[in-house]
Protein backbone atom coordinates (compact mmCIF):
# COMPACT_ATOMS: atom_id res chain seq x y z
CA UNK A 1 0.00 0.00 0.00
CA UNK A 2 0.95 3.58 -0.44
CA UNK A 3 2.67 5.13 2.55
CA UNK A 4 2.59 8.57 1.06
CA UNK A 5 1.07 10.85 3.72
CA UNK A 6 0.45 13.49 1.09
CA UNK A 7 -1.98 11.22 -0.69
CA UNK A 8 -5.36 12.88 -1.16
CA UNK A 9 -7.25 10.75 -3.64
CA UNK A 10 -6.71 7.15 -4.57
CA UNK A 11 -8.65 5.55 -7.42
CA UNK A 12 -8.36 1.75 -7.64
CA UNK A 13 -9.68 -0.44 -10.44
CA UNK A 14 -12.41 1.99 -11.33
CA UNK A 15 -15.05 0.59 -13.67
CA UNK A 16 -18.04 2.46 -15.03
CA UNK A 17 -20.79 0.86 -17.09
CA UNK A 18 -23.61 2.53 -19.02
CA UNK A 19 -26.46 0.22 -20.02
CA UNK A 20 -24.10 -2.62 -20.80
CA UNK A 21 -21.38 -0.45 -22.39
CA UNK A 22 -18.24 -0.46 -20.31
CA UNK A 23 -16.63 2.99 -20.37
CA UNK A 24 -13.84 2.43 -17.80
CA UNK A 25 -11.91 -0.84 -17.54
CA UNK A 26 -10.16 -0.76 -14.20
CA UNK A 27 -8.57 2.68 -14.01
CA UNK A 28 -6.17 3.35 -11.14
CA UNK A 29 -4.36 6.55 -10.26
CA UNK A 30 -3.51 8.79 -7.34
CA UNK A 31 -3.52 12.48 -6.58
CA UNK A 32 -1.39 14.12 -3.91
CA UNK A 33 -2.32 17.18 -1.95
CA UNK A 34 -1.44 20.38 -3.74
CA UNK A 35 -0.96 18.83 -7.17
CA UNK A 36 -2.48 19.68 -10.50
CA UNK A 37 -3.12 16.34 -12.14
CA UNK A 38 -4.43 16.24 -15.67
CA UNK A 39 -6.20 13.50 -17.59
CA UNK A 40 -5.52 13.42 -21.33
CA UNK A 41 -7.45 11.32 -23.81
CA UNK A 42 -9.41 11.29 -27.02
CA UNK A 43 -13.16 11.90 -27.15
CA UNK A 44 -14.94 9.04 -25.46
CA UNK A 45 -11.84 7.80 -23.64
CA UNK A 46 -13.69 8.03 -20.32
CA UNK A 47 -12.31 11.22 -18.77
CA UNK A 48 -15.67 12.68 -17.77
CA UNK A 49 -16.80 9.30 -16.50
CA UNK A 50 -13.90 9.33 -14.03
CA UNK A 51 -14.84 12.75 -12.70
CA UNK A 52 -18.51 11.82 -12.44
CA UNK A 53 -17.64 8.66 -10.50
CA UNK A 54 -15.49 10.66 -8.07
CA UNK A 55 -18.20 13.25 -7.42
CA UNK A 56 -20.79 10.53 -6.99
CA UNK A 57 -23.17 11.27 -9.86
CA UNK A 58 -22.31 8.07 -11.76
CA UNK A 59 -22.33 4.61 -10.12
CA UNK A 60 -19.07 2.67 -10.29
CA UNK A 61 -17.22 -0.50 -9.31
CA UNK A 62 -13.83 -0.38 -7.65
CA UNK A 63 -12.70 2.00 -4.94
CA UNK A 64 -12.33 5.74 -4.69
CA UNK A 65 -10.66 6.81 -1.47
CA UNK A 66 -10.58 10.48 -0.54
CA UNK A 67 -8.57 11.51 2.52
CA UNK A 68 -8.78 7.93 3.79
CA UNK A 69 -12.53 7.62 3.31
CA UNK A 70 -14.06 5.27 0.76
CA UNK A 71 -16.61 7.19 -1.32
CA UNK A 72 -18.36 4.05 -2.54
CA UNK A 73 -21.58 4.46 -0.59
CA UNK A 74 -21.45 8.21 -0.01
CA UNK A 75 -24.20 10.12 -1.84
CA UNK A 76 -23.13 12.91 -4.19
CA UNK A 77 -24.36 15.77 -2.02
CA UNK A 78 -22.38 14.46 0.95
CA UNK A 79 -19.22 14.15 -1.17
CA UNK A 80 -19.36 17.93 -1.65
CA UNK A 81 -19.38 18.23 2.12
CA UNK A 82 -16.22 16.11 2.33
CA UNK A 83 -14.42 18.67 0.20
CA UNK A 84 -14.71 17.74 -3.47
CA UNK A 85 -16.14 20.20 -6.00
CA UNK A 86 -16.90 19.23 -9.58
CA UNK A 87 -17.22 21.58 -12.52
CA UNK A 88 -19.07 19.39 -15.01
CA UNK A 89 -18.53 19.28 -18.74
CA UNK A 90 -20.70 21.69 -20.70
CA UNK A 91 -22.21 24.64 -19.00
CA UNK A 92 -23.93 23.51 -15.87
CA UNK A 93 -25.30 26.89 -14.80
CA UNK A 94 -28.85 27.11 -13.55
CA UNK A 95 -30.20 29.44 -16.21
CA UNK A 96 -33.34 30.41 -14.30
CA UNK A 97 -31.34 31.61 -11.28
CA UNK A 98 -29.35 34.81 -11.05
CA UNK A 99 -25.55 34.76 -11.08
CA UNK A 100 -25.49 35.49 -7.35
CA UNK A 101 -28.02 32.73 -6.64
CA UNK A 102 -25.91 30.26 -8.60
CA UNK A 103 -22.97 31.09 -6.37
CA UNK A 104 -25.09 31.02 -3.25
CA UNK A 105 -26.44 27.57 -4.08
CA UNK A 106 -22.98 26.08 -3.70
CA UNK A 107 -22.80 27.29 -0.09
CA UNK A 108 -25.72 25.02 0.90
CA UNK A 109 -23.63 23.03 3.38
CA UNK A 110 -21.65 25.95 4.76
CA UNK A 111 -22.63 27.79 7.91
CA UNK A 112 -19.77 30.32 8.13
CA UNK A 113 -21.67 33.35 6.93
CA UNK A 114 -18.83 35.85 7.12
CA UNK A 115 -16.39 33.64 5.26
CA UNK A 116 -19.06 33.10 2.61
CA UNK A 117 -19.38 36.85 2.09
CA UNK A 118 -15.64 37.27 1.70
CA UNK A 119 -15.66 34.35 -0.75
CA UNK A 120 -18.18 36.19 -2.94
CA UNK A 121 -15.79 39.12 -3.00
CA UNK A 122 -12.93 36.79 -3.85
CA UNK A 123 -14.87 35.26 -6.77
CA UNK A 124 -15.82 38.74 -7.97
CA UNK A 125 -12.18 39.82 -7.98
CA UNK A 126 -11.20 36.69 -9.91
CA UNK A 127 -14.06 37.26 -12.36
CA UNK A 128 -15.03 40.96 -12.39
CA UNK A 129 -17.55 40.26 -15.17
CA UNK A 130 -19.60 38.21 -12.75
CA UNK A 131 -19.86 41.11 -10.36
CA UNK A 132 -21.38 43.28 -13.07
CA UNK A 133 -23.85 40.53 -13.89
CA UNK A 134 -24.61 39.44 -10.32
CA UNK A 135 -28.35 40.12 -10.53
CA UNK A 136 -28.77 38.89 -14.08
CA UNK A 137 -30.21 35.46 -14.90
CA UNK A 138 -27.35 33.04 -15.52
CA UNK A 139 -29.04 31.82 -18.70
CA UNK A 140 -28.49 35.23 -20.27
CA UNK A 141 -24.69 35.16 -19.79
CA UNK A 142 -22.39 34.52 -22.72
CA UNK A 143 -20.78 31.11 -22.97
CA UNK A 144 -17.49 32.34 -21.55
CA UNK A 145 -19.21 34.12 -18.69
CA UNK A 146 -21.14 30.95 -17.87
CA UNK A 147 -17.86 29.07 -17.76
CA UNK A 148 -16.48 31.62 -15.28
CA UNK A 149 -19.62 31.21 -13.23
CA UNK A 150 -19.34 27.44 -12.95
CA UNK A 151 -15.70 27.72 -11.91
CA UNK A 152 -16.56 30.44 -9.41
CA UNK A 153 -19.45 28.40 -8.12
CA UNK A 154 -17.23 25.40 -7.51
CA UNK A 155 -14.88 27.61 -5.50
CA UNK A 156 -17.78 28.70 -3.27
CA UNK A 157 -17.93 25.26 -1.69
CA UNK A 158 -14.32 25.72 -0.44
CA UNK A 159 -13.26 22.35 -1.73
CA UNK A 160 -9.86 20.77 -1.06
CA UNK A 161 -10.08 18.95 -4.38
CA UNK A 162 -11.42 20.64 -7.49
CA UNK A 163 -12.47 18.50 -10.47
CA UNK A 164 -12.49 20.54 -13.68
CA UNK A 165 -13.99 19.05 -16.84
CA UNK A 166 -12.86 21.02 -19.88
CA UNK A 167 -13.04 24.47 -18.31
CA UNK A 168 -11.64 26.10 -21.45
CA UNK A 169 -14.22 24.59 -23.80
CA UNK A 170 -15.56 27.13 -26.25
CA UNK A 171 -13.56 30.06 -24.90
CA UNK A 172 -11.66 32.64 -26.90
CA UNK A 173 -7.84 32.20 -26.73
CA UNK A 174 -7.45 35.14 -24.37
CA UNK A 175 -10.03 33.71 -21.98
CA UNK A 176 -8.39 30.28 -22.16
CA UNK A 177 -5.18 31.94 -20.93
CA UNK A 178 -7.11 33.62 -18.13
CA UNK A 179 -8.81 30.40 -17.05
CA UNK A 180 -5.50 28.56 -16.95
CA UNK A 181 -3.84 31.25 -14.87
CA UNK A 182 -6.81 31.27 -12.52
CA UNK A 183 -6.49 27.49 -12.15
CA UNK A 184 -2.85 28.01 -11.18
CA UNK A 185 -3.87 30.74 -8.75
CA UNK A 186 -6.47 28.51 -7.12
CA UNK A 187 -3.91 25.74 -6.89
CA UNK A 188 -1.29 28.03 -5.40
CA UNK A 189 -3.82 28.96 -2.72
CA UNK A 190 -3.87 25.33 -1.63
CA UNK A 191 -6.55 23.56 -3.68
CA UNK A 192 -5.68 20.30 -5.37
CA UNK A 193 -6.86 20.18 -9.00
CA UNK A 194 -7.84 17.30 -11.25
CA UNK A 195 -8.06 18.79 -14.71
CA UNK A 196 -9.56 17.28 -17.86
CA UNK A 197 -8.71 19.20 -21.01
CA UNK A 198 -8.87 18.90 -24.78
CA UNK A 199 -6.17 21.53 -24.83
CA UNK A 200 -3.48 19.00 -23.87
CA UNK A 201 -0.67 21.39 -24.55
CA UNK A 202 -1.71 23.96 -21.99
CA UNK A 203 -2.92 21.37 -19.51
CA UNK A 204 0.43 19.54 -19.52
CA UNK A 205 2.28 22.82 -19.07
CA UNK A 206 0.58 23.57 -15.76
CA UNK A 207 0.23 19.96 -14.55
CA UNK A 208 2.38 18.39 -11.87
CA UNK A 209 1.54 14.98 -13.26
CA UNK A 210 -0.62 13.57 -16.02
CA UNK A 211 -2.36 10.34 -16.93
CA UNK A 212 -3.13 9.38 -20.50
CA UNK A 213 -6.35 7.51 -21.05
CA UNK A 214 -7.28 5.35 -24.03
CA UNK A 215 -10.66 3.64 -24.31
CA UNK A 216 -11.10 3.29 -20.59
CA UNK A 217 -7.51 2.31 -19.69
CA UNK A 218 -4.62 4.35 -18.30
CA UNK A 219 -1.87 3.81 -20.88
CA UNK A 220 0.78 6.29 -19.81
CA UNK A 221 1.69 8.45 -16.87
CA UNK A 222 4.41 10.92 -16.05
CA UNK A 223 5.10 14.50 -15.12
CA UNK A 224 3.51 17.17 -17.26
CA UNK A 225 6.81 18.15 -18.80
CA UNK A 226 7.80 14.52 -19.54
CA UNK A 227 4.62 13.95 -21.44
CA UNK A 228 4.97 17.23 -23.31
CA UNK A 229 8.21 15.90 -24.71
CA UNK A 230 6.97 12.36 -25.33
CA UNK A 231 6.85 11.67 -29.11
CA UNK A 232 3.77 9.48 -28.81
CA UNK A 233 1.87 12.22 -26.96
CA UNK A 234 3.11 14.81 -29.41
CA UNK A 235 1.75 12.81 -32.32
CA UNK A 236 -1.58 11.84 -30.76
CA UNK A 237 -2.63 14.82 -28.65
CA UNK A 238 -0.47 17.83 -29.35
CA UNK A 239 -0.64 17.80 -33.12
CA UNK A 240 3.04 18.69 -33.48
CA UNK B 1 -73.83 52.77 -6.74
CA UNK B 2 -75.86 51.45 -9.61
CA UNK B 3 -77.37 47.98 -9.39
CA UNK B 4 -75.21 46.77 -12.27
CA UNK B 5 -71.93 47.66 -10.62
CA UNK B 6 -73.01 46.16 -7.35
CA UNK B 7 -73.98 42.96 -9.13
CA UNK B 8 -70.61 42.68 -10.86
CA UNK B 9 -68.63 43.47 -7.75
CA UNK B 10 -70.56 40.77 -5.96
CA UNK B 11 -69.73 38.34 -8.76
CA UNK B 12 -66.08 39.37 -8.65
CA UNK B 13 -66.00 38.59 -4.96
CA UNK B 14 -67.48 35.16 -5.60
CA UNK B 15 -64.94 34.58 -8.36
CA UNK B 16 -62.16 35.51 -5.97
CA UNK B 17 -63.38 32.94 -3.45
CA UNK B 18 -63.59 30.15 -6.02
CA UNK B 19 -60.30 31.14 -7.63
CA UNK B 20 -58.55 31.08 -4.25
CA UNK B 21 -59.45 27.45 -3.70
CA UNK B 22 -58.46 26.46 -7.23
CA UNK B 23 -55.19 28.33 -6.83
CA UNK B 24 -54.20 26.51 -3.66
CA UNK B 25 -54.70 23.18 -5.41
CA UNK B 26 -53.21 24.26 -8.74
CA UNK B 27 -49.99 25.22 -6.96
CA UNK B 28 -49.42 21.60 -5.96
CA UNK B 29 -49.74 20.40 -9.55
CA UNK B 30 -47.43 23.05 -10.87
CA UNK B 31 -44.76 22.68 -8.18
CA UNK B 32 -44.51 18.93 -8.64
CA UNK B 33 -44.45 19.33 -12.39
CA UNK B 34 -41.77 21.99 -12.12
CA UNK B 35 -39.50 19.77 -10.12
CA UNK B 36 -40.18 16.29 -11.58
CA UNK B 37 -41.92 17.06 -14.91
CA UNK B 38 -44.62 14.73 -13.68
CA UNK B 39 -48.36 15.32 -13.35
CA UNK B 40 -49.42 14.16 -9.92
CA UNK B 41 -52.93 13.01 -10.76
CA UNK B 42 -53.51 11.93 -7.16
CA UNK B 43 -53.35 15.55 -6.05
CA UNK B 44 -57.11 16.19 -6.31
CA UNK B 45 -57.64 13.27 -3.96
CA UNK B 46 -55.14 14.69 -1.49
CA UNK B 47 -57.42 17.73 -1.43
CA UNK B 48 -60.36 15.40 -0.72
CA UNK B 49 -58.40 13.71 2.09
CA UNK B 50 -57.79 17.21 3.45
CA UNK B 51 -61.54 17.77 3.67
CA UNK B 52 -61.93 14.44 5.47
CA UNK B 53 -59.10 15.26 7.90
CA UNK B 54 -60.97 18.47 8.55
CA UNK B 55 -64.13 16.47 9.24
CA UNK B 56 -62.33 14.09 11.63
CA UNK B 57 -60.60 16.85 13.54
CA UNK B 58 -63.60 19.13 13.82
CA UNK B 59 -66.42 16.68 14.37
CA UNK B 60 -64.73 13.74 16.10
CA UNK B 61 -62.13 15.64 18.11
CA UNK B 62 -64.19 18.81 18.40
CA UNK B 63 -61.27 21.05 17.51
CA UNK B 64 -61.82 24.66 16.53
CA UNK B 65 -60.98 26.19 13.18
CA UNK B 66 -57.32 27.13 13.60
CA UNK B 67 -56.05 23.82 15.03
CA UNK B 68 -58.20 21.96 12.50
CA UNK B 69 -56.65 23.88 9.63
CA UNK B 70 -53.08 23.48 10.89
CA UNK B 71 -53.38 19.77 11.67
CA UNK B 72 -55.09 19.13 8.33
CA UNK B 73 -52.25 20.84 6.50
CA UNK B 74 -49.66 18.84 8.45
CA UNK B 75 -51.61 15.64 7.81
CA UNK B 76 -51.86 16.11 4.06
CA UNK B 77 -48.23 17.26 3.91
CA UNK B 78 -47.17 13.95 5.47
CA UNK B 79 -49.50 12.11 3.08
CA UNK B 80 -47.94 13.90 0.11
CA UNK B 81 -44.42 12.94 1.21
CA UNK B 82 -45.47 9.31 1.75
CA UNK B 83 -47.10 9.12 -1.68
CA UNK B 84 -43.92 10.40 -3.33
CA UNK B 85 -41.61 8.11 -1.36
CA UNK B 86 -43.67 4.94 -1.70
CA UNK B 87 -45.28 5.29 -5.12
CA UNK B 88 -43.34 7.76 -7.29
CA UNK B 89 -39.73 7.58 -6.19
CA UNK B 90 -39.23 3.93 -7.24
CA UNK B 91 -40.42 4.95 -10.71
CA UNK B 92 -38.25 8.02 -11.18
CA UNK B 93 -36.15 6.36 -13.89
CA UNK B 94 -39.13 4.53 -15.43
CA UNK B 95 -40.98 5.74 -18.55
CA UNK B 96 -43.13 8.76 -17.79
CA UNK B 97 -46.37 6.95 -18.55
CA UNK B 98 -45.68 4.53 -15.66
CA UNK B 99 -45.56 7.41 -13.21
CA UNK B 100 -48.81 8.85 -14.60
CA UNK B 101 -50.62 5.52 -14.35
CA UNK B 102 -49.30 5.12 -10.81
CA UNK B 103 -50.56 8.57 -9.89
CA UNK B 104 -54.02 7.71 -11.21
CA UNK B 105 -53.83 4.48 -9.21
CA UNK B 106 -52.87 6.31 -6.02
CA UNK B 107 -55.85 8.62 -6.59
CA UNK B 108 -58.25 5.69 -6.93
CA UNK B 109 -56.73 4.08 -3.87
CA UNK B 110 -57.37 7.22 -1.83
CA UNK B 111 -60.94 7.52 -3.12
CA UNK B 112 -61.83 3.92 -2.42
CA UNK B 113 -60.01 3.81 0.89
CA UNK B 114 -62.07 6.81 1.98
CA UNK B 115 -65.24 5.28 0.53
CA UNK B 116 -64.65 2.11 2.53
CA UNK B 117 -64.34 4.09 5.75
CA UNK B 118 -66.97 6.70 4.96
CA UNK B 119 -69.62 5.28 2.62
CA UNK B 120 -72.02 8.21 3.16
CA UNK B 121 -71.37 11.91 2.65
CA UNK B 122 -70.22 13.68 5.80
CA UNK B 123 -71.39 16.97 7.23
CA UNK B 124 -68.74 19.28 8.57
CA UNK B 125 -69.81 21.18 11.68
CA UNK B 126 -69.86 24.98 11.53
CA UNK B 127 -66.23 25.87 12.17
CA UNK B 128 -66.68 29.60 11.87
CA UNK B 129 -69.50 31.81 12.98
CA UNK B 130 -71.14 32.88 9.76
CA UNK B 131 -71.43 36.63 9.91
CA UNK B 132 -72.29 38.66 6.83
CA UNK B 133 -71.44 42.28 6.22
CA UNK B 134 -73.14 44.56 3.76
CA UNK B 135 -71.25 47.30 1.93
CA UNK B 136 -73.51 49.34 -0.33
CA UNK B 137 -75.42 46.20 -1.23
CA UNK B 138 -72.41 43.93 -1.68
CA UNK B 139 -72.47 41.10 0.84
CA UNK B 140 -69.32 39.59 2.24
CA UNK B 141 -69.50 36.60 4.57
CA UNK B 142 -66.97 35.77 7.26
CA UNK B 143 -66.32 32.48 5.48
CA UNK B 144 -65.58 34.28 2.22
CA UNK B 145 -63.29 36.69 4.00
CA UNK B 146 -61.39 33.84 5.67
CA UNK B 147 -61.07 31.83 2.46
CA UNK B 148 -59.84 34.77 0.40
CA UNK B 149 -57.45 36.28 2.91
CA UNK B 150 -56.02 32.96 4.08
CA UNK B 151 -55.46 31.79 0.51
CA UNK B 152 -53.81 35.02 -0.50
CA UNK B 153 -51.65 34.84 2.63
CA UNK B 154 -50.56 31.29 1.83
CA UNK B 155 -49.81 32.24 -1.76
CA UNK B 156 -47.67 35.17 -0.68
CA UNK B 157 -45.85 32.91 1.77
CA UNK B 158 -45.21 30.34 -0.95
CA UNK B 159 -44.00 32.97 -3.35
CA UNK B 160 -41.62 34.19 -0.68
CA UNK B 161 -40.33 30.67 0.00
CA UNK B 162 -39.75 29.96 -3.68
CA UNK B 163 -38.23 33.32 -4.61
CA UNK B 164 -36.32 34.28 -1.47
CA UNK B 165 -35.19 31.24 0.54
CA UNK B 166 -32.39 28.80 -0.20
CA UNK B 167 -34.89 25.92 -0.23
CA UNK B 168 -36.84 27.76 -2.92
CA UNK B 169 -33.63 28.42 -4.80
CA UNK B 170 -32.85 24.70 -4.71
CA UNK B 171 -36.36 23.95 -6.02
CA UNK B 172 -35.86 26.33 -8.90
CA UNK B 173 -32.45 24.82 -9.64
CA UNK B 174 -33.95 21.31 -9.72
CA UNK B 175 -36.67 22.48 -12.07
CA UNK B 176 -33.97 23.75 -14.42
CA UNK B 177 -31.82 20.63 -14.34
CA UNK B 178 -31.67 17.96 -11.65
CA UNK B 179 -28.44 16.31 -12.70
CA UNK B 180 -26.01 18.87 -11.33
CA UNK B 181 -27.90 19.89 -8.20
CA UNK B 182 -26.15 17.27 -6.00
CA UNK B 183 -22.83 18.86 -7.03
CA UNK B 184 -23.93 21.91 -5.03
CA UNK B 185 -24.11 19.70 -1.95
CA UNK B 186 -27.90 19.73 -2.08
CA UNK B 187 -29.80 16.52 -1.30
CA UNK B 188 -32.27 16.38 -4.17
CA UNK B 189 -34.58 13.83 -2.53
CA UNK B 190 -35.00 16.08 0.47
CA UNK B 191 -35.99 19.02 -1.72
CA UNK B 192 -38.43 16.81 -3.62
CA UNK B 193 -40.01 15.76 -0.32
CA UNK B 194 -40.31 19.38 0.78
CA UNK B 195 -42.00 20.19 -2.52
CA UNK B 196 -44.55 17.42 -2.08
CA UNK B 197 -45.11 18.46 1.53
CA UNK B 198 -45.80 22.08 0.57
CA UNK B 199 -48.03 21.16 -2.37
CA UNK B 200 -50.04 18.65 -0.34
CA UNK B 201 -50.18 21.01 2.65
CA UNK B 202 -51.75 23.69 0.43
CA UNK B 203 -54.22 21.10 -0.89
CA UNK B 204 -55.09 20.34 2.75
CA UNK B 205 -55.74 24.02 3.36
CA UNK B 206 -57.90 24.07 0.22
CA UNK B 207 -59.83 21.02 1.47
CA UNK B 208 -60.51 22.72 4.79
CA UNK B 209 -61.68 25.92 3.12
CA UNK B 210 -63.80 24.08 0.63
CA UNK B 211 -65.44 22.27 3.52
CA UNK B 212 -66.14 25.63 5.15
CA UNK B 213 -67.94 26.86 2.06
CA UNK B 214 -69.59 23.58 1.00
CA UNK B 215 -69.87 21.54 4.19
CA UNK B 216 -71.05 18.24 2.68
CA UNK B 217 -68.08 16.12 1.60
CA UNK B 218 -67.73 12.79 -0.17
CA UNK B 219 -64.82 10.64 -1.41
CA UNK B 220 -65.24 11.73 -5.03
CA UNK B 221 -65.23 15.47 -4.41
CA UNK B 222 -61.56 15.70 -5.39
CA UNK B 223 -61.97 14.47 -8.93
CA UNK B 224 -63.73 17.40 -10.59
CA UNK B 225 -62.05 20.05 -8.44
CA UNK B 226 -58.71 18.36 -9.07
CA UNK B 227 -59.19 18.38 -12.84
CA UNK B 228 -60.15 22.01 -12.78
CA UNK B 229 -57.16 22.98 -10.67
CA UNK B 230 -54.94 20.99 -13.02
CA UNK B 231 -56.36 22.95 -15.95
CA UNK B 232 -55.69 26.18 -14.07
CA UNK B 233 -52.07 25.12 -13.74
CA UNK B 234 -51.84 24.36 -17.46
CA UNK B 235 -53.56 27.59 -18.44
CA UNK B 236 -51.14 29.55 -16.29
CA UNK B 237 -48.17 27.67 -17.75
CA UNK B 238 -47.46 24.40 -15.94
CA UNK B 239 -44.40 24.64 -13.74
CA UNK B 240 -44.91 28.36 -13.24
CA UNK B 241 -46.12 29.24 -9.75
CA UNK B 242 -47.46 32.70 -10.45
CA UNK B 243 -49.04 31.27 -13.61
CA UNK B 244 -50.98 28.73 -11.56
CA UNK B 245 -52.39 31.51 -9.42
CA UNK B 246 -53.32 33.54 -12.50
CA UNK B 247 -54.93 30.50 -14.15
CA UNK B 248 -56.98 29.80 -11.04
CA UNK B 249 -58.40 33.30 -10.84
CA UNK B 250 -59.19 33.20 -14.56
CA UNK B 251 -61.10 29.94 -14.20
CA UNK B 252 -62.88 31.21 -11.09
CA UNK B 253 -63.96 34.32 -12.98
CA UNK B 254 -65.04 32.39 -16.08
CA UNK B 255 -67.15 30.00 -14.02
CA UNK B 256 -68.89 32.75 -12.11
CA UNK B 257 -69.52 34.75 -15.29
CA UNK B 258 -70.93 31.75 -17.14
CA UNK B 259 -73.41 31.16 -14.36
CA UNK B 260 -74.34 34.83 -14.49
CA UNK B 261 -75.31 34.58 -18.17
CA UNK B 262 -76.31 30.96 -18.81
CA UNK B 263 -78.13 28.18 -16.98
CA UNK B 264 -75.78 26.79 -14.32
CA UNK B 265 -75.52 23.45 -16.13
CA UNK B 266 -73.55 25.30 -18.82
CA UNK B 267 -70.81 26.19 -16.37
CA UNK B 268 -68.26 23.43 -16.89
CA UNK B 269 -68.97 23.08 -20.59
CA UNK B 270 -68.33 26.75 -21.31
CA UNK B 271 -65.44 26.99 -18.88
CA UNK B 272 -63.60 24.00 -20.35
CA UNK B 273 -64.21 25.16 -23.91
CA UNK B 274 -62.83 28.60 -23.19
CA UNK B 275 -59.78 27.11 -21.55
CA UNK B 276 -59.17 24.83 -24.50
CA UNK B 277 -59.28 27.81 -26.82
CA UNK B 278 -56.85 29.63 -24.55
CA UNK B 279 -54.45 26.69 -24.67
CA UNK B 280 -54.69 26.57 -28.44
CA UNK B 281 -53.75 30.24 -28.64
CA UNK B 282 -51.05 30.00 -25.98
CA UNK B 283 -49.85 26.40 -25.84
CA UNK B 284 -47.35 27.13 -23.05
CA UNK B 285 -49.95 28.89 -20.93
CA UNK B 286 -50.20 32.51 -19.94
CA UNK B 287 -46.90 32.79 -18.09
CA UNK B 288 -45.18 29.63 -19.32
CA UNK B 289 -42.31 29.90 -21.79
CA UNK B 290 -41.00 27.26 -24.10
CA UNK B 291 -37.44 26.44 -23.21
CA UNK B 292 -34.87 25.24 -25.67
CA UNK B 293 -34.28 21.57 -25.04
CA UNK B 294 -30.87 21.08 -23.50
CA UNK B 295 -28.53 18.31 -24.60
N1 LIG C 1 -24.89 8.46 -20.01
C1 LIG C 1 -24.25 7.64 -20.86
N2 LIG C 1 -24.90 6.58 -21.43
C2 LIG C 1 -24.27 5.76 -22.27
N3 LIG C 1 -22.99 5.87 -22.61
C3 LIG C 1 -22.28 6.88 -22.09
C4 LIG C 1 -22.87 7.82 -21.18
N4 LIG C 1 -21.93 8.71 -20.83
C5 LIG C 1 -20.81 8.35 -21.47
N5 LIG C 1 -21.01 7.25 -22.23
C6 LIG C 1 -20.02 6.57 -23.07
O1 LIG C 1 -18.91 6.29 -22.26
C7 LIG C 1 -17.70 6.54 -22.96
C8 LIG C 1 -16.83 7.52 -22.17
O2 LIG C 1 -17.54 8.77 -22.09
P1 LIG C 1 -16.91 10.03 -21.37
O3 LIG C 1 -17.94 11.09 -21.38
O4 LIG C 1 -16.39 9.62 -20.05
O5 LIG C 1 -15.72 10.40 -22.35
P2 LIG C 1 -14.74 11.64 -22.37
O6 LIG C 1 -13.37 11.09 -22.31
O7 LIG C 1 -15.12 12.61 -21.34
O8 LIG C 1 -15.01 12.22 -23.81
P3 LIG C 1 -15.03 13.76 -24.32
O9 LIG C 1 -13.61 14.16 -24.50
O10 LIG C 1 -15.74 13.70 -25.62
O11 LIG C 1 -15.73 14.57 -23.30
C9 LIG C 1 -18.10 7.06 -24.33
O12 LIG C 1 -18.00 5.99 -25.24
C10 LIG C 1 -19.52 7.47 -24.18
O13 LIG C 1 -20.25 7.26 -25.33
MG1 LIG D 1 -15.87 14.48 -21.37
Amino acid sequence: MNKNTNLQLEVCNLEVHYDGIQALHGVSFTINKGEIVTLIGANGAGKSSILRAISGITPFNGDIIFEGQNLKSVPAHAIVGLGIAHVPEGRGVFGNLTVKENLQLATWQRKDKEAINSDYEHIFTLFPKLKLRARQLAGTLSGGEQQMLVVGRALMSRAQLLLLDEPSMGLAPKLVQDIFSIIQEINAAGTTVLLVEQNANMALRIATRAYVLEVGHVVLTGSGLDLLGNPRIKAAYLGT
Amino acid sequence: MSEGIIYWLQQALNALQLGSIYALIALGYTMVYGILTMINFAHGDVFMIGAFFCFLLSSTLNLTFVPTLLLTMIGTAILGVLIERLAYKPLRQAPRVSAIITALGVGMFLENFTLALAPYPKHIPMLLENVTWNFYGITLSSIQLVIISLSLGLMLLLDYIVQRTTIGMAMRAISWDKTFVPLMGIPVDFIISITFAIGAGLAGAAGTMYALAYPVIDPYMGIMVGWKAFICAVVGGIGNIRGAMAGAFILGTVEIMVVAFFPSTFRDFVAFTLLMVLIMVRPYGILGKPRIQKV
